[in-house]
């Protein structure tokens, strides 16, 4: 294999990593409480911008703005749960996917209002250097994205699968009825859900901010990607957004490589179609 | 109680004030960018423009010829005052489309000025055309937007072909000088700018021995740019040259460091790279690009120069290329309906379609303003630029360069 085939490869699993990092708090609000957060991008987009003035302001590297992003996500989450997700909750299904859809509006243009449309990036040194292997280039900066990716996806599916309170969450996700029968406070439960799917988006915004530029509207872009790899993965199903990421970037860099860039969507929605008619539950998901 | 009467008296007489205001103003649209992908260009252009309407509003004495710079107003309709509406085109032709049809029918605007984007000056300019409304576009390049046979579109800024004859010349010189320019490839994002570019530029080099190898055609609202980068980096050719928007040239800039990959040759044609977001957040990835710009500050005394430290004291920022375009279109517009005397559309079409600005009244490094019957600037012209020390500075033709052209050096 040429080395610049291989380096295309790479390449586009680093960017499956990414996809899959941002990817994976949309598939955790899912999972415990049945609702689609179209405001997920504007979230990822805040987390940048809490990294871009951290840095701005006091010179904070990545070892504190990854954590600081993630704690204000978090407040975050947990604010748009009782203030904007659980009013909805009992209304019909519309009321639910407007008013997330109506949040990541307001969000964007606070946004505008508050930064500006300027487009901004961290210096480029902030995670430093690239490294050659056999010919093919890491980029520190993805590569740490990368692990901090699989990781973290190792880390929520053990919290949801092997901890008391995953056992919980899951409870009141499939019953709430009989999850407050069991002593379970759901809404504690739900909020603490949204915490932990915000503060991952958080720490997922402020990785992608050292490589990507910061901007408004940055979570539009990411957002349509990551509702893709979310569906193709299995609604709800974490590793399973690992699993569709890390596919749907090999499968968009082999193709722009090959085919060329304006062909790569084409084959990448294709994909998604077919695994939909064969397996609509997504590739991980429960039926 | 008399304080009450007090109160109804002055809402009387400002109702009466507001009344003699609103005759004495003249509404015209602009439609950019102001969010999406393109926002801040739109917001630059918007500045730009916002300054436009302050030069004809007010009296300023320091800018020499200028067209609308002498004169409070609008000299001929009274000193009546312009009052410029925006409308964010969102960065989709659809919008756009909207967006003028608004600013028409509810607004009521004289004319319309914008849109930005090709694309979307494309959509905008029809619903302008079926309702008989003037349209300059004083930025969208596309050449087939003077090939509709409207009737109510003008266009002042150069289009694709004079552009490509602009980088023939440039290139040719280059070639005579002992640069190697055997392979060309062209990256262009797929609306109708980058599309038409790609076009022209294919025809033209073909037609003057210089031969395009490789297109690229990708879509700018992506998320990922490293495999062109090494399509490129795997063909390698002489003379790379890139034709994007904002967020997509900063990628481009940014994975062609990550995957150290420096051109002999690269050239990006406006737009993206000549964002002032761009230039100042990722410049220095790209020291030595060559571009092309209508505008050069100049030196001290010179009215462009006047006019950057304007801009500069508005914005913070220096005067970029496509703003400063935008700031001619809206006193090309402005002038015309002075010309006019009045609001009534076919008597501003009239006054445009006779335009004639010469080169001491324009702010941009156009020879002239003056439209053929197709509404194309036939005076339009551009000069080539390249990044040095992180700024554009002008290197063609000689007689306005103010560098000399150095070798594609990248980031350091």
């Amino acid at each position: 294999m040429s080395p610049i085939l291989l380096q295309v490869i790479v390449g586009g699993l680093l960017l499956g990593a990414v996809y899959a990092l941002f990817s994976s708090g949309l598939t955790l609000i899912w999972g415990m409480m049945n609702v689609v957060n179209f405001a997920h991008g504007d979230f990822v987009m805040l987390a940048m911008y809490v990294a871009f003035w951290t840095w701005a302001i006091i010179g904070g590297g990545p070892l504190l703005f990854t954590p600081l992003a993630a704690f204000a996500l978090a407040v975050l989450g947990v604010v748009v749960y009782f203030g904007v997700v659980k009013p909805v909750m009992g209304g019909p299904m519309l009321a639910q996917m407007l008013g997330t859809f109506g949040l990541a509006l307001f969000l964007r243009y606070s946004a505008f209002w508050a930064f500006t449309a300027n487009f901004r990036t961290l210096p480029e040194d902030m995670i430093p250097g690239s490294f050659v292997v056999g010919g093919v280039r890491f980029e520190a900066a993805k590569v740490v994205a990368g692990i901090v990716a699989l990781l973290l996806t190792i880390g929520l599916h053990l919290l949801l699968t092997k901890t008391r309170l995953g056992s919980r969450m899951l409870a009141v996700s499939e019953d709430r009825q009989a999850a407050m029968l069991m002593g379970i406070r759901p809404d504690r439960m739900q909020a603490i859900a949204w915490a932990l799917a915000a503060g991952a988006t958080g720490v997922a915004g402020a990785l992608i901010a050292t490589f990507f530029y910061v901007s408004p509207t940055v979570g539009e872009t990411l957002a349509v990607i990551a509702f893709v790899v979310v569906s193709l993965g299995g609604f709800g199903s974490v590793p399973g957004a690992l699993v569709a990421g890390l596919l749907i970037g090999v499968i968009e860099s082999l193709s722009a490589f090959w085919i060329g860039a304006v062909y790569k969507d084409v084959l990448v929605y294709a994909l998604f179609l077919v695994v939909l008619w064969v397996r609509p539950q997504g590739l991980f998901g429960k039926l | 109680m008399r304080k009450f009467a007090m109160a109804v008296t002055t809402a009387l007489v400002m109702a009466g004030a507001g009344q003699v205001l609103a005759q004495g103003t003249v509404k015209i649209g602009a439609i950019y960018p102001l969010s999406g992908n393109a926002a801040s260009a739109g917001q630059s252009s918007k500045a730009a423009i916002e300054m436009a309407v302050d030069i004809v509003n007010q009296d300023l004495l320091d800018l020499g010829d200028l067209a609308m710079a002498k004169g409070a107003g609008l000299t001929n309709m009274k000193g009546a005052k312009v009052e410029v509406v925006f409308a964010d085109n969102q960065g989709t032709p659809a919008a756009g489309q909207s967006q003028a049809l608004r600013l028409i029918t509810e607004e009521k605007v004289a004319a319309i000025v914008g849109a930005y984007q090709s694309g979307i000056t494309l959509t905008a300019s029809a619903v302008a055309e079926r309702y008989g409304i003037p349209f300059l576009t004083p930025e969208s390049v596309a050449t087939n937007l003077t090939e509709r046979g409207f009737k109510w579109f003008f266009r002042a800024t150069p289009i694709t072909s004079d552009l490509a004859a602009a980088y023939i010349d440039f290139l040719k010189e280059r070639r005579a000088a002992g640069k190697k320019i055997d392979s060309i490839a062209i990256v262009n994002e797929n609306t109708e700018y980058g599309s038409s570019i790609a076009e022209s530029l294919r025809k033209a080099f073909g037609a003057n021995g210089f031969n395009v190898t490789m297109e690229i055609p990708y879509s700018a609202n992506t998320s990922d740019v490293q495999p062109q980068v090494l399509q490129l980096k795997d063909k390698n050719p002489d003379l790379v040259i890139f034709v994007t928007y904002t967020s997509d040239a900063i990628l481009y800039a940014k994975a062609m460091r990550s995957l150290n990959y420096r051109p002999t040759m690269m050239l990006a044609d406006n737009a993206g790279f000549n964002d002032p977001a761009f230039v100042e957040q990722v410049g220095n990835l790209v020291e030595g690009v060559i571009n092309r710009s209508a505008f050069a500050p100049g030196n001290p005394g010179t009215i462009p120069h006047r006019i950057n430290e304007m801009f500069k004291a508005k914005t913070g920022r220096d005067l970029d290329d496509p703003s400063a375009r935008a700031m001619m279109g809206m006193l090309v517009m402005c002038d015309a309906i002075n010309r006019a005397g009045g609001t009534e559309p076919a008597k501003i079409q009239a006054a445009l379609k006779a335009t004639d600005l010469k080169v001491n009244q324009i702010l941009t490094g156009y020879r002239g303003v003056k439209f053929d019957e197709k509404g194309q600037n036939i005076l339009a012209f551009t000069l080539i630029t390249q990044m040095h020390d992180g700024k554009y500075v002008p290197v063609w033709p000689a007689g306005q360069a103010s560098a000399p052209v150095k070798d594609y050096v990248g980031w350091r």
